[in-house]
């Protein structure tokens, strides 16, 4: 039986976030031929619906209210469960983000259903759909599915394609919702990250280590990082170290992250760093010690000091680019 | 303040898995507090030393979880609740453990719960939420701080690197994110303590709760380990030469750039 599915769109800084599409993606095959409707939540999001239609979802329906312009959980539920009653899916496919973590639960405590988080892979299609996710910090994987009603997933970033883009028609509609009743107070968001590219959906990634030695350390890896479009992360021992804030840290404790490109400097290669990011679909390692562990997870290695290979890549880098 | 921690055991995933019969082997393997658990214990801790009332915490699993639960007595908390599930529920997923977890502390009058914001076996992140959905309270996620003033609570949360800051009130439920605070490691006083110190143990007859009420939404039909990566190539020659043909096999070979 085909399947209707919601699928929550996300924007940050004033874009599509990618995972939204790779939602729609992942939707048509949890749909198995049934619809699929895009739900944009925020202050002003109407603007986007078409681009959703463009990467496959044949209807958008937005929700916009001024409560709604920072997420909360409150806000964000009242506006989801409307469309829910509305649209009465049989389906529901958020990202794994900030967001879909924190809405989730929540959503699929209200339908009292199952939920299947940080999906990496589908087999099969509608019905028999089995979803595949890492467990035990990627040291494993384990096949779920949903015993009956509504199926509800999370997505993680960067592990299901998108479809391709083009030029496609679908109806974009508004739902009215009274947002009403909100608990948390968003006051400040500081932003830590590196501007523009978020850790969690960057095909390239630079990561530095103990290695490093300092703060200023990592900015050969920051330039690297900006020439190939990418992100710069940390080893737990960098962060303890305070060469670069906490919200940098790839690991058991941090972020889990699976880029195209994985370039760790200067990193021993713990156990608990490789579990946020042995998946990674090519590791570069550079480290002094070739006993290093992390050159077990290696596809490429090379022995040597960081600060001399990483400015060799970034010039080698520009002349093939 | 009556403050609640929701406590996983975990296997501690610095240990070898090995997966036999469709089970990750659990033999002789070491079992931890799940280490996110560990920073809300400590914040639990923190909280009731500056504001006064009552840490408990709560696991739920078989006998062997009273070590995980010795430990965060040691640490400082002052109660412990073991919600021996052994003998009536076959399956758990995250709707189990969030409904009978609700079931406990409807009546408790909680002003504060806390909670690791993932485990790091399952690595799902739901129950805390859940538990407050049902709890019909707020709740925030992955915090970094967390500041109370009489029933106004200030929090900094992480949003994937980002610094949310934001205001709410109690009662709340929040789960924490590393950078919350450096959980301590018991003294010997606080073990000595700890074995003094009151444990509960239920099970859900004592809870009211129906075995059927609590069957997972979902099931697992599979856990399998990766496929092993082939050794990697470590480049040779001059690092000039070396940085030239890696980024060429960059380029040729694996295709990322």
């Amino acid at each position: 039986m085909s399947k209707k599915v919601l699928v929550l769109g996300e924007t940050r800084e004033g874009s599509l976030r990618n995972v939204s599409f790779e939602a729609i993606a992942a939707a048509k095959k949890v749909s198995g031929g049934g619809e699929v409707v895009s739900v944009l939540i925020g202050d002003s999001v109407a603007e986007f619906g078409a681009e959703l239609v463009n990467y496959g979802a044949d209807r958008v329906i937005t929700v916009e209210h001024p409560h709604l312009k920072s997420y909360t959980s409150d806000g964000y539920s009242q506006a989801m469960m409307a469309v829910i009653d509305q649209e009465q899916p049989e389906a529901l496919v958020f990202g794994h983000t900030a967001v879909g973590k924190d809405l989730s639960p929540k959503i699929a405590s209200k339908l009292q259903t199952g939920l299947i988080s940080d999906v990496t892979d589908i087999e099969g299609e509608g019905d028999d759909a089995v979803y595949i996710r890492p467990i035990y910090s990627g040291k494993a994987f384990e096949k779920v599915k949903n015993k009956g009603g509504i199926d509800f997933i999370t997505i993680r970033p960067n592990n299901i394609a998108p479809l391709e883009r083009e030029e496609r028609s679908g109806d974009v509609s508004s739902l009215s919702v009274d947002i009403t009743n909100l608990r948390t107070i968003i006051q400040n968001v500081v932003r830590k990250s590196a501007e523009g590219v978020d850790l969690s959906e960057a095909k390239v990634i630079i990561a530095g280590g103990r290695g490093v030695k300092s703060a200023e350390g990592f900015e050969p890896l920051q330039e690297l990082a900006d020439l190939l479009g990418g992100a710069v992360g940390a080893s737990r021992g960098a962060c303890d170290a305070d060469y670069v804030d906490y919200s940098l840290q790839i690991g058991q404790t941090g972020k889990v992250v699976t880029p195209d490109l994985y370039i760790a400097a200067g990193i021993s290669g713990a156990i608990q760093h490789l579990a946020g990011m042995s998946n990674s679909k090519v590791i570069v390692a550079i480290n002094k010690d070739p006993e290093a562990n992390i050159f077990k997870v290696a596809d490429y290695g090379i022995v040597g000091d960081l600060f001399e290979v990483i400015p060799m890549l970034t010039e080698e880098f520009k002349k093939v680019m | 303040m009556n403050i609640y921690v929701l406590v996983k055991r975990t296997f501690d995933t610095e240990e070898k898995l090995v997966i036999s019969g469709g089970k990750i082997q659990e033999d002789g393997a070491e079992f931890i507090i799940n280490p996110y658990d560990e920073y809300a214990i400590e914040e639990a801790i923190n909280v009731r030393d500056e504001h006064g009332g009552e840490v408990t915490v709560i696991t739920m699993g078989g006998e062997d979880a009273e070590k995980q639960l010795r430990t965060a007595l040691a640490m400082g908390a002052d109660k412990a609740v073991l919600i021996n599930t052994e003998d009536d529920v076959e399956e758990m997923d995250q709707f189990t453990s969030a409904y009978i977890l609700a079931e406990y502390l409807k009546d408790k009058e909680a002003d504060l719960i806390l909670a690791g914001n993932v485990a790091i076996d399952g690595g799902s992140g739901q129950v805390g939420p859940r538990v407050a959905d049902l709890l019909d309270i707020n709740y925030v996620t992955t915090i970094t701080s967390l500041k109370i003033e009489g029933e106004k609570v200030t929090i900094v949360r992480d949003i994937e690197g980002d610094a949310e800051e934001l205001e709410t009130s109690l009662p709340l439920l929040v789960t924490a994110q590393q950078g919350l605070n450096e959980p301590r490691y018991p003294s010997l006083p606080g073990i000595m303590k700890a074995k003094k110190k009151p444990l509960e143990e239920l099970e859900l007859d004592d809870l009211d709760i129906d075995e059927d009420d609590v069957e997972a939404k979902t099931e697992t039909i599979e856990i399998y380990l990766p496929p092993a990566k082939a050794a990697g190539r470590i480049l040779e020659g001059d690092i000039s030469n070396q940085v030239t043909e890696l980024v060429g096999l960059l380029k040729n070979e694996a295709k990322v750039i």
